[in-house]
């Protein structure tokens, strides 16, 4: 009875100071001992297993955009802003390491646009103008992410190439979540290094010279002409918090700082003043940007998920901004939602903006861009996503599709279509 | 603020309705070109992961 005593409080003893090593973390090496808590076959926590380079996902985004208004700047804040543009971007993440421990991904992407914009004709007087351009933008990033700690930091590099405008940008970013996973804190660095070609309405360009372009999307008629660039240089501190509030609901807070220096405006937009003279816009060569917004996702039931965002902008040239819009996605079927989607937007007037025949010739900064208008705007539309787990039409690696109609409208009677689809592979 | 401060913690098996991929905190993949457009038009830009001024000759 004694040996089976002892035998009893033995064990017990044993499996004390198991559960003791399972729950404080061991100062000693680990070793390869026996013990009757370890389930056979479970790897430790401190084996690595990399996978080597392969590819994670691939992202394909198509969007038709065609647009029509009555204030192009080109013209001095009247006359059509008819456009039309192709965007196509592809995006390739590559990873490789140990999903459970470090993880490395490598993201490139290459974008494609083409537009046509028929105020773009009268960049030379008699509207003979290119109305098409292109532009073409590559970029890439290398993120690291420790799985164990819950933090990530990486780099990423972007360039963007048409006629009149070049880009090269750069940035660093870094997240960490809190001890709980529950809680994410991220941060990114930017910059973009650019160059405005000073391509000007034909009507400002001395008959002497003989690298004559009137085109603000490449004359069309073999001219190789020397044009001079003039530097525009944009920095950005962004920082946001993600919170899960509890099982159904999860808020984001995002906050951006953005410093601008350089030629701020664009050489082809004409201002008419009061006088009926016309000149090129003039704006300050500095801006500052605060846009302050927030998101919350909330799971209604169990087939609504509630998209809500608000953001808040102002900056120094005296616009103020309010932007809000709510999604809501109807799962029809676990693979199949429809969400139907309205976005508003309204701001103020930049202090720098008349419309035509409305700035004084003694004003220092002046601009009929409509960009810079007072107006409010209204964007609504629906999407579909579409997610079974056999793939889409039955191809096993086209994870996802969505496709997505929005119309805009804004008090200045501007108003466009947008049409988009995404294929996800994976 | 009283939200954040009465979060629950969970468990990642609690996660599930979290974890779907349209409550995912940031924008649609297919809304990425919208973006742009909407930056073109409009004076504000940012706090929203995209185009917060700077690589086109646009904001």
């Amino acid at each position: 009875m004694r040996k089976v005593y002892l035998s009893i409080v033995g064990f017990s003893l044993l499996c004390r100071l198991n559960v003791s090593a399972q729950i404080k973390q061991d100062s000693l090496p680990q070793t390869t001992g026996i013990s009757l808590f370890k389930p056979i076959g479970q790897p430790e926590p401190s084996e690595y297993h990399p996978r080597g380079l392969h590819i994670d996902e691939i992202n394909l985004v198509s969007s038709y955009y065609w647009q029509n208004g009555d204030h192009s700047a080109v013209t001095g804040g009247i006359g059509t802003e008819k456009v039309t543009d192709i965007s196509n971007g592809l995006d390739l993440k590559m990873v490789w390491g140990d999903p459970k421990v470090k993880q490395n991904s490598l993201t490139v992407g290459i974008g494609f646009d083409h537009h046509t914009s028929a105020s773009a004709a009268y960049v030379n007087l008699s509207g003979a103008s290119n109305t098409g351009g292109s532009r073409i933008y590559p970029s890439i990033d290398w993120t690291r992410e420790n799985v164990k700690k819950g933090s990530s930091f990486g780099i990423g590099a972007y360039y963007s190439g048409e006629y009149n405008y070049q880009s090269l940008g750069a940035d660093v970013h870094f997240s960490q979540k809190t001890a709980d996973k529950n809680g994410e804190f991220t941060a990114k660095v930017q910059a973009y290094f650019d160059q405005v070609k000073m391509i000007y309405p034909s009507e400002f360009i001395p008959q002497s010279t003989s690298t004559v372009v009137t085109s603000a999307s490449g004359t069309g008629e073999g001219h190789k002409a020397n044009i001079p660039s003039s530097p525009r240089n944009t920095y950005s501190a962004s920082l946001g918090y993600s919170q899960i509030i509890n099982s159904r609901m999860q808020v984001m807070f995002l906050v951006d700082g953005v410093a601008q220096n350089g030629y701020l405006g664009l050489p082809f937009h004409r201002v008419y003043f009061n006088t009926g003279k016309d000149t090129i816009e003039h704006l300050p060569s500095n801006r500052f940007k605060l846009p302050v917004g927030v998101r919350l996702n909330y799971f209604l039931g169990d087939n609504i998920i509630l998209r809500s965002y608000y953001r808040y902008y102002m900056d120094s040239w005296g616009v103020k901004s309010n932007t809000a819009g709510l999604e809501t996605a109807i799962k029809v079927t676990p693979f199949f939602s429809i969400s139907p989607f309205y976005r508003y937007y309204d701001q103020t007037a930049a202090k720098y903006f008349a419309p035509y025949e409305a700035h004084s010739p003694t004003d220092e900064y002046y601009t009929s861009n409509y960009e810079y208008a007072q107006f409010h705007a209204n964007f609504y539309g629906v999407g579909f996503r579409v997610a079974p787990p056999k793939g889409v039409f039955g191809w096993q690696n086209l994870h996802d599709l969505e496709l997505r109609y929005g119309h805009y409208s804004q008090t200045t009677d501007l108003v466009s279509n947008v049409v988009s689809l995404s294929l996800g592979f994976k | 603020m009283m939200s954040v401060s009465s979060c629950v913690h969970l468990k990642e098996y609690q996660k599930n309705r979290i974890n779907d991929a349209e409550m995912a905190l940031g924008n649609r993949k297919v809304e990425k070109n919208e973006l742009n457009f909407q930056s073109y038009r409009e004076a504000a830009s940012g706090a929203n992961a995209g185009k917060t001024g700077g690589g086109c000759g646009c904001n």
